[in-house]
């Protein structure tokens, strides 16, 4: 096909302001990335889990429980909606991994030797199924598996209700129950140190004392069953039989978890390449102004040659569109790029059978429709103005800039602003919309790095709260359970141990009218030496005598305030049930938390001095001693070491972080070198007569380039504050989005992360202001000053 | 001949420049003939190129009247202007206003791409003597043979008004010579009527009328019989 000759001028055209067009596309081709990475991480990760649920048949409801008969199966499957369900035994153990210093945990669950499971069925990836009658074979998860270099036939030994026993792992498995899989109380999966482990229903039933009965259930349920009226008849059937409360699909942990990540996923999916785009369609807008008032003579020749305006208008419309076709195509392949680096974090935290990276059509027509709208938009003001101008009118050179002193200059600012100074702001003034556009670009790139940095501070800051304000310990124990006082103080003897304070922990559901919610209320001794109650400031609470103390989010999630009543009812012992007053509320950086007065909890559950575990501060050079002997007790259903959580932690976040900084920073980069490049570039080309004079006059190249770097420095000195505010506040955003029930995250910004991000973005400044001074040197005195305006 | 293609009536233009306002045009009556080449005699600020200007439909009178053959130009609105520009008239102009981006051909096609029956771009540009400088940018070719792009560009519609604004102005005098050539080719060849504006007096010696305006009035209209040939003219 002939291109036209006005398509041939357009291509021309776009190529001989290729800098300028470029750095226009790079930042529409990081909005553009922006979205398709997280648009497609959104579409691959859902579809995913979709299929997964599907092939796996993963359960709607799940329901804990002390014991019941199995004939209470029965009456679970004639709830209406229910279509097919599993009981099971579940029981956490304490692995004796030899390669590793701290106790390894896992959660034992039992499966059927003889068929596969009707609801939440495994994914076998190697090896084959437990076989009958062989009740140390087990199945055991990916993740731990791969973390501990096992293989299949090795063995696994495991203290299994007190007796030591080794299992032999012959297969390799996955669930959708534990797509994330993290040990309870803890904030970052470890899958060295905890893994699930799937186990003959006969073998793991005789062992807890099970035989004939189970502990957990999980339901599938028919279509259009209500999960909610289930959740109801299961939590009457199990109640008697110490029930700890059923919950729908959307509150299992797993799934919970993925699908907070896909909300985000959504959530900023929009949010941030809207902003990107805007920001490339303002600079897009100004650069098209100035290339088109450039081509004043060459719009009065096309009209004086019979072409009508919506001809040009459309020539020079496709200016934008055809940028924005090119920021397309590099963000398309740049966003998938990004979405495989996300795509391969997220197979490290979720086990899918396959969770693979791909770019749906409807993202990449998603993308581009939102590209060409906004290039389109951009480019259409600058295009109109041009286009409107009547012919004979843009014959004629542009009326001389009317340029005035501006409100700054007062006689005192005057007399220290000289002549370049004067010309800076001048030249500023005289197109604020131009500037304004310039100041909002640089600005978003400052929020953009801002925002990553503020997360590895937000991170050091719940850090600090919640391993040294308010869980003081080095080593956490607990119990299988409840133990009176003799086991703590069994445990004060142990190699190493300095001090310990017991714990006791108390699982309840927690009502206030029709609402409620799940938890465990922790007792806290008068003076609590380690675990103590902050906020989110990491400012110690007092305990008020009596009542109980909520997490501020509890209290939300409740609709209750300061004064109020709230129902406890006690899921374990006697199972009582109190109407206790709301006598604190705290702001702190947990998700659902609260809080009694040791003494009054033991009253409230009719007990003496019971703990369920204790808190221990140690001597560091004897913890591979206390270690192996904690290992080899068999009361202690789980240990945690402060220093390997901690490490742990910081392992998980330097991934997660390490990569969303790098992207922050790359687009930060793009956009702050993008916007002040094109800044540098309209005025080298609008002013290069007016320096080139300069330079005719006698001032030296050093002179003129402060002319034009003093403009640009004050773009990107005004845009730091602006910046600064505006990221801010989009973290603030961020940490509210994902301000949940589990935890939140402090918003604390550092002077570092403000430094940083300063820094940062003057660097791009001045290497593309460096890029345009070097054009500055070449220029061509005479030329300048022979071309007519 | 003889047949008037422009008949004008009463033509005034006042411009708003700033705050300065300015008269352009005051009651310009004047009527061309079809196939005359016509000299626009004035010194700078007399008129001249806003008067072609609305002969040409690229502005419009503040008062009066432009008739192109029966169609009232004045009453026309912004698309039949542009659809006039486009079937009817070819401009020159001073400064060329070529497309720098495209190449000598390819500024002719710009404009034979949007034309009903045009001639080949090519032989346009041999019509003017340019047809070895085919693929040419504006800015590998000299001035006058800039020019000659922006004639052959101007023709290449096959006009019926061919409106040449200080065709030769820029140029010095053999260059001026080889375009004032390309013009009186393309009037006795093609037979279109041309229009050229000048403050040259030499170059009235080469037209079949002369019309002299001085700011903003028509001061002298004089048809000749005896045409000299541009390079028998006296600068």
């Amino acid at each position: 096909m002939r291109l036209s000759a006005l398509n041939r001028k357009l291509l021309r055209d776009l190529w001989s302001m290729k800098g300028q067009a470029f750095a226009i596309a790079m930042v529409v081709a990081a909005g553009v990335a922006v979205y398709v990475m997280y648009q497609s991480t959104f579409a691959s990760l859902s579809e995913t889990r979709r299929a997964y649920y599907e092939r796996q048949r993963f359960g709607h409801v799940f329901a804990s429980l002390k014991r019941a008969p199995q004939r209470i199966a029965a009456d679970i499957a004639n709830i209406p909606g229910v279509s097919a369900l599993e009981t099971r035994v579940v029981s956490g153990v304490t692995l004796d991994l030899e390669e590793l210093d701290e106790p390894a945990g896992a959660q034992l669950v039992s499966i059927p030797a003889n068929r596969r499971p009707r609801v939440n069925d495994l994914f076998v990836r190697r090896g084959r199924w437990i076989e009958p009658n062989r009740p140390d074979e087990i199945l055991a998860s990916e993740g731990f598996v791969i973390a501990n270099g096992l293989e299949l036939g090795d063995r696994v030994p495991a203290v299994i209700n007190g007796r030591l026993r080794r299992l032999t792992i012959v297969g390799v498995a996955l669930s959708p129950e534990y797509v994330y899989s993290i040990r309870p109380g803890e904030l970052v999966p470890d899958d060295r140190r905890y893994g699930i482990l799937w186990m003959d229903e006969k073998a793991l039933a005789a062992a807890f004392d099970m035989e004939g009965g189970f502990n957990d259930v999980t339901i599938a349920l028919s279509p259009g069953a209500s999960s909610e009226e289930v959740v109801a008849a299961l939590d009457r059937i199990l109640e008697p039989y110490g029930g700890r409360g059923a919950i729908p699909r959307a509150l299992q942990l797993s799934h919970w978890t993925v699908e907070n990540e896909l909300s985000q996923l959504q959530s900023f999916g929009f949010l941030l390449p809207m902003i990107f785009l805007i920001v490339a369609s303002f600079i897009l807008n100004v650069a098209l102004t100035r290339a088109l008032a450039l081509q004043r003579p060459q719009i009065a020749s096309l009209k004086a040659l019979g072409y009508g305006n919506v001809a040009i208008g459309w020539h020079y419309l496709k200016w934008g569109l055809v940028i924005g076709a090119i920021g397309v195509a590099i963000g398309v392949a740049g966003g998938a790029s990004l979405g495989t680096m996300i795509i391969d974090l997220y197979n490290v935290y979720f086990r899918f059978p396959e969770l693979r990276f791909t770019v749906p059509l409807r993202v990449v027509v998603g993308a581009t429709t939102l590209t060409f709208a906004s290039a389109g938009a951009g480019a259409f003001g600058a295009v109109v103005r041009a286009v409107r101008i009547p012919p004979a009118e843009a014959m004629r050179p542009e009326l001389p800039a009317r340029y005035r002193r501006t409100f700054l200059e007062t006689p005192l600012v005057s007399r220290y602003l000289g002549t370049a100074g004067r010309m800076v702001l001048r030249n500023l003034a005289r197109h604020p919309f131009r500037a304004g556009a310039s100041i909002f670009g640089i600005s978003f790139a400052v929020a953009i790095l801002m925002i990553g940095l503020v997360f590895t501070d937000a991170t050091d800051r719940l850090i600090q709260t919640q391993f040294w304000e308010a869980e003081r310990q080095d080593v956490t124990v607990n119990f299988t359970e409840p133990r009176s006082s003799a086991a703590v103080h069994a445990l004060a003897r142990l190699p190493g141990v300095v001090a310990i304070e017991p714990q006791r922990t108390v699982a309840v559901r927690v009502r206030a009218g029709h609402r409620e919610r799940y938890l465990a209320v922790s007792g806290i001794p008068p003076a609590p030496r380690f675990k103590r109650i902050v906020d989110r400031n990491g400012e110690p609470i007092r305990l008020p005598p009596g009542g109980v103390v909520l997490s501020q989010t509890l209290a939300n999630a409740l609709g209750i305030s300061l004064g109020d009543i709230v129902t406890l009812e006690v899921l374990e012992g006697r199972r009582p049930t109190r109407r206790v007053e709301v006598t604190g509320l705290v702001d702190d950086l947990l998700g659902l938390s609260a809080y009694m007065d040791l003494a009054a909890l033991h009253r409230l559950m009719q007990e003496g001095d019971v703990t369920t575990g204790a808190l221990m501060l140690i001597d560091t050079a004897q913890e591979p001693k206390l270690s192996a002997t904690l290992k080899e007790t068999p009361a202690v259903a789980g240990t945690g070491f402060k220093r390997a959580v901690l490490r742990r932690f910081r392992e998980v976040l330097a991934a997660n972080l390490g990569l969303s900084i790098f992207i922050n920073l790359l687009f930060a980069g793009v956009i702050a070198f993008g916007v002040v490049y094109n800044a540098a570039r309209i005025s080298l080309s609008e002013r290069s007569r007016e320096l080139a004079s300069l330079r005719v006059l006698g001032f030296t190249r050093a002179e003129i380039s402060l002319i034009l770097m003093g403009e640009l420095a004050l773009l990107t000195l005004v845009s730091l504050p602006v910046g600064g505010t505006f990221g801010y506040s989009l973290a603030a955003l961020m940490v509210g989005s994902i301000d949940s029930e589990v935890y939140r995250f402090p918003l604390y910004v550092s002077r570092q992360a403000v430094a940083w991000s300063f820094l940062g973005i003057i660097g791009a400044a001045l290497v593309s202001g460096l890029i345009v001074r070097r054009k500055l040197d070449g220029l061509d005195l005479i030329a300048v000053l022979k071309i007519r305006e | 001949m003889s047949e008037p293609l422009f008949q004008i009536r009463d033509l005034a233009k006042v411009y708003r420049m700033g705050e300065v306002e300015v008269h352009a045009l005051r009651q310009v009556t004047l009527s061309l003939d079809e196939g005359q080449f016509v000299v626009l005699l004035g010194p700078s600020g007399s008129g001249k190129s806003t008067l072609l200007n609305i002969i040409g439909g690229l502005d419009v009178p503040t008062s009066g009247q432009v008739l192109y053959r029966d169609s009232d130009l004045t009453q026309a609105d912004e698309s039949t202007l542009t659809a006039y520009r486009r079937e009817h008239v070819g401009f020159v102009f001073q400064f060329y206003n070529l497309i720098p981006s495209l190449t000598a051909v390819e500024n002719v096609a710009l404009v034979t791409e949007i034309s009903a029956s045009p001639m080949a771009p090519e032989d346009a540009l041999r019509l003017v003597k340019l047809d070895e400088r085919l693929d040419h940018f504006p800015a590998q070719l000299s001035g006058g043979e800039q020019q000659r792009v922006a004639i052959a560009r101007a023709i290449a519609k096959r006009p019926s008004v061919l409106l040449c604004d200080e065709p030769t102005g820029a140029l010095d005098i053999s260059t001026g010579i080889v375009v004032l050539e390309a013009l009186q080719t393309v009037n006795t060849e093609l037979g279109t009527t041309t229009v050229v504006i000048t403050h040259n007096a030499a170059i009235a010696s080469m037209a079949d009328r002369v019309v002299r305006l001085a700011d903003g009035r028509v001061t002298m209209v004089e048809d000749r019989t005896q045409k000299l040939a541009p390079q028998e003219l006296n600068w």
